[in-house]
């Protein structure tokens, strides 16, 4: 959509950004001359989850929550039920319970990696950005190149059917309980997993070299593409490997040096704090120390599979470590900054999780009946995770009658704004600027927040619905996104 | 299934997107209905405007004016419009916030929320206006069909299209009648 503004700019909405989870919008305006001006990525919906929760029993969270989001569920259900974990006082899980919630996990990232890989992202990848609009989705795919498509689908179905047989059905499952689990596995989706799961592994495995070639294949562009360079959060084991649901906090410079290590999870609003902006319902996190030295807009970090990768000195299964080395030694100087290595990640941790399930798979304590622990009552409790997008906080106060008084809830994109704007900005001004508009450009704008694998859907938790929405405005607009501003997230 | 191809369009209004998964969950079946359905307007395709479709399936309920203005596009297009799942026929989990004042949403989630430090509540043109109210999409446009669930299964997505390829009325075995 064209038209023009007060101040006689050309504003073009790309709207709404397709093959993400949600509901965006990006909006450019131009000179005469067609220079950018501004580039925003706005959230257009709003759905007030945190207010609406409040005076629901606490012990309905996981349940609830888990409906801000359809592609990650789970990640949801678990970050509540860590958080609802310590309100019963349950400092440490049976076995069996903590090694179910664990595979859960693994399959949700599994499925969710896999749908974005292959289902929304693999369309650009393999076909050019600039293709034809016709093709340039998963059935297009499946037509041209039907057996990584085939793949695909079948890595995406087995991480769902993990979901089954740990939470009976596939979204919006019903698994955690106040300190445990509320059942062993399934033993019919049991016989389906262990049968295909050495195959998962080994297309899983296809997957990481696929993305490696098609991020390698043009070394240019995936150097210079919306590149743009950033601290990174993420939780890391007590050793500093990569960790999806348990661990501490770590943030690390864009130079690779530690910021912070191991800090505590009760502490996270030491660390970061948010604001608001009048053009987005997505709120901006930041981190403190950077912007109590910096001001500005500083301290802005990533989060996700290039932070967690990025982030970790090891990965605990081998194929995952060998491909994490590999991806360090090519794409990390010392850390790896660029937006298109964030496909490449995911697919590392892809391959982490099939190969993590592989292990578990032959563990007795999936069956076990000892899956709840019981605790002290206390008033409140955060559970932070890793979902698929990145770190996740989820945080509850609730009164002596059971009921939920507060609900601070950081979703993963939420933490990626910031980044997503300056991904955008980078890629208007690298390929629009002072350049003839043409779809294909426009979709090189959505490849970057693509890369990102933003979850509007998560991200537009606080009242109903988000729209995100990248816009470029003219100086009379307010908050002005220049995208004259190097790429280093200063904004002016 | 019959040989024609039908258009499908999909859309999600304010939903949480389980509903599309689900549809996606119906796995290497998506094959065979590549080969009989040419998708429109989607979050899966990049085609951003609907053209005249024989089938519309819409989850997520009327959160805000933009929604609206989907549905409606959406009506107009589609020869049959179908509400899929629990949001887009009563409402669903977001409407629980129809018992509260939606400034005093705003205000909690933007100003006297938790660990902020700006009480700006968005309200840029290029944010589409909430509605006091979640509605249903039946309370605004007629409403061929209701597949309920939160999410309806995939087999009750492939019955769906299979029943409209074939010319015939849907008939959703009870295992996959999900009120749940």
């Amino acid at each position: 959509m064209e038209n023009q503004t007060q101040a006689g700019l050309r504003r073009i909405a790309i709207e709404p950004i397709s093959r993400v989870e949600g509901h965006g919008k990006i909006t450019l305006l131009l000179d005469d001359e067609g220079h950018v001006k501004q580039a925003r990525l706005h959230i257009v919906e709003f759905r007030g989850f945190e207010k609406f929760i409040e005076g629901r029993p606490y012990y309905e969270l996981p349940l609830l929550v888990q409906r801000l989001c359809g592609i990650c569920p789970v990640s949801h259900h678990l970050a509540a039920a860590k958080a609802i974990d310590q309100i019963n006082g349950v400092k440490q899980l049976t076995p069996a319970a903590l090694k179910l919630r664990q595979l859960l996990h693994w399959g949700q990232l599994l499925q969710s990696h896999a749908l974005h890989f292959f289902h929304l992202a693999s369309p650009d990848l393999l076909f050019g950005y600039d293709s034809d609009v016709s093709k340039r989705n998963i059935i297009g795919v499946l037509k041209e190149y039907p057996e990584i498509a085939v793949q695909g689908v079948k890595i995406r179905k087995f991480g769902q059917e993990v979901i089954r047989a740990v939470s009976g059905k596939r979204i919006h499952g019903i698994a955690a309980l106040p300190g445990g689990m509320n059942q062993p596995l399934d033993r019919e989706v049991y016989q389906y997993l262990t049968a295909e799961i050495d195959q998962i592994v080994e297309w899983s495995k296809d997957a990481v070299e696929l993305a490696r070639r098609l991020c390698l294949e043009d070394t240019e562009l995936f150097n210079s593409f919306a590149s743009t360079e950033s601290p990174y959060m993420s939780l890391t084991d007590e050793k500093g490997g990569l960790e999806f649901y348990d661990g501490n906090l770590r943030v690390k410079n864009a130079d690779g040096s530690i910021l912070n290590d191991q800090f505590p999870n009760e502490r996270y609003t030491d660390l970061i704090q948010e604001e608001a902006k009048s053009w987005s319902y997505m709120k901006f996190p930041f981190l403190r120390s950077i912007r109590e030295a910096q001001g500005g807009d500083s301290g802005w970090y990533r989060v996700g599979p290039l932070a967690r990768i990025n982030n970790c000195d090891s990965i605990s299964t081998p194929l995952a470590e060998h491909y994490r080395q590999d991806f360090m030694k090519i794409a990390g100087n010392p850390l790896a900054h660029q937006n298109l290595a964030f496909h490449w990640a995911r697919m590392i941790e892809a391959l982490h999780c099939a190969e993590s399930i592989q292990k578990v798979l032959a563990d007795p304590d999936l069956f076990s009946l000892d899956l709840v622990a019981k605790g002290n009552r206390q008033s409140s409790g955060i559970g932070i995770i890793e979902a698929p997008r990145g770190t996740l906080f989820h945080h509850y106060e609730v009164n002596d009658d059971d009921q939920v008084t507060m609900a601070n809830l950081i979703v993963s994109t939420t933490s990626n704004n910031f980044a997503m704007n300056e991904a955008v900005c980078s890629a208007a001004n690298q390929h629009i600027d002072g350049n003839e508009v043409t779809p294909g450009l426009l979709n090189l704008l959505e490849v970057a927040v693509r890369s990102y694998d933003p979850c509007l859907s998560c991200a537009t938790h606080a009242i109903g619905k988000m729209p995100l929405h990248v816009e470029m405005l003219d100086s009379k607009g307010q908050l002005i996104h220049q995208l004259s501003k190097n790429s280093n997230g200063e904004f002016s | 299934m019959a040989d024609q191809k039908i258009k499908v369009a999909t859309c999600s209004l304010g939903g949480c997107f389980g509903c599309h998964m689900s549809l996606l969950d119906i796995d290497e079946a998506l094959i065979e209905v590549e080969k009989h359905v040419q998708f429109d307007r989607s979050p899966i395709t990049d085609i951003k405007n609907i053209s005249k479709c024989d089938l519309g399936l819409i989850e997520g309920g009327l959160c805000n004016e933009e929604n609206v203005h989907v549905l409606k596009d959406f009506r107009e297009n589609c020869k049959v419009l179908v509400a899929v799942g629990a949001c887009a026929i009563n409402g669903g989990l977001p409407a629980m916030r129809n018992g509260i004042d939606v400034q005093d949403c705003l205000k909690e989630v933007y100003q006297t929320g938790y660990n902020l430090t700006t009480d700006i509540i968005p309200d840029d043109p290029e944010i589409p206006r909430l509605q006091e109210k979640v509605q249903p999409l039946h309370e605004l446009v007629k409403v061929d069909y209701f597949l309920p669930g939160c999410p309806p299964p995939a087999p009750a997505f492939l019955e769906l299209i299979t029943a409209l390829l074939e010319g015939r009325e849907p008939n959703i075995d009870y295992p996959h009648r999900r009120f749940d």
